[in-house]
């Protein structure tokens, strides 16, 4: 397998700002893979990094097996969708795509075609001749996608490119992006805030959080087995227990992650570990009611399906969950 | 009801408004009134009568002519330097951050907001210290420290609207420095520039206070002007040159008050 980009204990410094620290990586081609953590953990300014818009403090970074510190952006084989589009307002759409066959020096006819290709690929067929200013938010996203896209890079860069979509919009451009990552066999490099979709497109997780990677690895693994509080937290909502909850439960760990699903509010079967506490809050969430249960003070969030009838707020309960599900953490 | 009835301008407000525009205006129609007039010696009002013959007496007098291509040879050379000097200040000041941004930014307006005068004993003093002789240059020397500053103003609130992103989009798309500037940053500034070279070009035009102190033996079009009026020899003249000034800096001004209009609806995007 093929190592797409390498980052060797990379830092990136401004000032004591350690806006990137040590960080390592190794993404393979072909992957779809995730930077994910909240604004300024590093994530950024990492794609920035693979860009070539900014030059590492220290470390070292490969892309393809080639040195990438000093080269700048115009020379990688690299290319971005940034955040805004950033299309060229001045240019057609037509000529926005083309843009990077004409500065390589593509003639007029080569690079009229190739465009028309692209903006077919992100389904705008017949909208170059349009300003983009003219466009919707969701086409000026597909036409950055296809500017990117035909210059054919060996890395795709996405700076969170569904942040300024709705919802729907955003759901329909999660799934087609990722069949188009599958059909190109393009590595995609993906930068996003939103769990849900780093979880939902991506191969590997990286989780950022103050200039440095939490955890890498598969979106169940990351989900399933957070390895930091900080994981647990911002990676779809994990109850943490306490060091005293997890010396009541047996288990030998500072601090334990638990799944709200996998929360039952039921007295426990065989084998299952449980705690008593009381309702102290619940909420409705269509599919499951959200239920907090407060044990010993420590708030506990069960997600609960919502057939099953929910006590009412003060009266005593018994959550139970299988002890597998408990998942010991490295530390705070 | 109300409403229409606020919006319209009392009578009285009307009347001073008319007064303070024809305060502005009328004097400037005198100068075009006594263009015509067939008394030479003095302005007496009414005319005692109308005559376009001053239009063929100044045509004939080589000493407008080289009045009028000195003007526009220091107008042409300050406006060039300044666009190019102005172009990369307002580069440098609005698309990075260095230390002393805030005071180089001040220091370059500095120049328009100085008083002509102080401007002008103060770069005479520098070259006679340095032993410049005065020269044609001097003057453009002299006018190029305003023109910058307008060159400048205009090109910064451009390149303040270009987002940075633009020009990283540019490089990652394989374009460099140079061919970045050429397809993105000057079709995006280009208006601004040309309206404030149009606009550095007016002013160097008829420029008199910096130029008195800059120049050596040349006269440029206004300082002939100055000179001429008090010589009461065909005074007419001066006149008939003077509406030629009006309209040769009134058309770049109305000219670059279009061009960013219209560069507005551009930068917008919006069509």
């Amino acid at each position: 397998m093929t190592t797409a980009v390498l980052f060797d204990n990379v830092s990136r410094h401004f000032g004591v700002v350690r806006a990137v620290d040590r960080v390592n990586l190794d993404i393979a081609e072909g992957e779809f893979f995730a930077m994910l953590g909240p604004s300024g953990s590093g994530k950024t300014t990492c794609l920035r990094l693979m860009a070539g818009f900014e030059q590492p403090t220290g470390g070292h970074i490969e892309i393809f097996g080639e040195t990438a510190e000093g080269v700048p952006p115009y020379r990688r084989s690299v290319n971005t969708v940034f955040q805004d589009y950033a299309l060229f307002p001045h240019l057609s759409t037509l000529d926005n795509v083309a843009y990077g066959l004409m500065v390589k020096g593509a003639g007029r006819e080569e690079r009229r075609k190739a465009a028309e290709d692209a903006l077919a690929m992100v389904k705008l067929p017949g909208y170059g001749t349009r300003r983009p200013g003219q466009l919707s938010g969701g086409q000026r996203q597909r036409v950055a996608l296809a500017r990117a896209l035909v210059n054919k890079p060996k890395v795709l860069l996405l700076d969170e490119p569904l942040g300024a979509l709705d919802l729907k919009l955003r759901e329909q451009m999660q799934e087609e992006l990722k069949s188009l990552q599958k059909s190109l066999g393009i590595t995609f490099v993906f930068v996003t805030h939103d769990q849900g979709e780093a979880l939902s497109m991506a191969d590997r997780i990286a989780v950022f959080n103050e200039g440095r990677i939490q955890q890498l690895g598969r979106p169940e693994e990351v989900y399933n087995q957070p390895k930091t509080r900080f994981v647990a937290d911002f990676v779809g909502s994990s109850n943490v227990l306490s060091t005293k909850l997890c010396q009541r439960l047996g288990v030998k760990a500072a601090f334990a992650s638990l799944r709200p699903e996998a929360i039952a509010l039921a007295a426990p079967s065989n084998g299952a570990l449980s705690l008593a506490g009381t309702i102290a809050g619940q909420s409705f969430l269509g599919a499951t009611n959200r239920v907090v249960v407060d044990v010993d003070g420590a708030r506990i969030a069960v997600a609960s399906p919502a057939a099953h009838a929910v006590p009412a707020i003060g009266s005593p309960v018994t959550i139970s969950f299988a002890a597998r599900d408990l998942h010991p953490m490295e530390d705070a | 009801m109300r409403s229409e009835k606020s919006n319209r301008a009392p009578l009285s407000l009307k009347i001073a408004a008319a007064a303070g525009l024809a305060f502005m205006h009328l004097p400037i129609l005198l100068i075009f009134l006594y263009a015509f007039t067939t008394e030479e010696k003095s302005y007496q009002f009414p005319p005692p009568g109308l005559t376009t013959q001053w239009f063929g007496v100044a045509w004939d007098r080589p000493d407008v002519w080289a009045a009028l291509a000195l003007s526009v040879k220091v107008a042409s050379i300050a406006t060039a330097t300044a666009l190019v000097l102005g172009t990369l200040c307002a580069a440098a000041i609005s698309q990075t951050r260095f230390f002393g941004r805030e005071t180089i930014s001040l220091l370059v307006i500095l120049p328009i907001a100085l008083p002509g005068i102080i401007t002008g004993i103060a770069l005479r003093s520098a070259f006679s210290m340095a032993d410049i002789p005065f020269s044609f240059w001097t003057i453009v020397l002299g006018h190029a420290t305003f023109c910058i500053v307008v060159v400048y103003n205009n090109a910064v609130a451009r390149f303040r609207r270009i987002s940075g992103s633009l020009i990283e989009a540019s490089m990652d798309l394989g374009a460099d420095g140079f061919q970045t500037f050429r397809y993105v940053i000057l079709p995006n500034i280009g208006t601004a520039l040309l309206a404030g070279g149009m606009l550095a070009f007016a002013l160097s035009f008829d420029e008199v206070i910096v130029t008195t102190f800059t120049a050596g033996q040349q006269s440029t079009l206004p300082i002939w002007m100055l000179e001429e009026l008090i010589r009461p020899r065909q005074r007419p003249v001066t006149n008939v040159v003077a509406m030629i000034v009006v309209v040769v800096t009134f058309l770049p001004i109305l000219g670059a008050y279009y061009l960013t209009r219209d560069g507005d609806q551009i930068a917008g995007a919006s069509k």
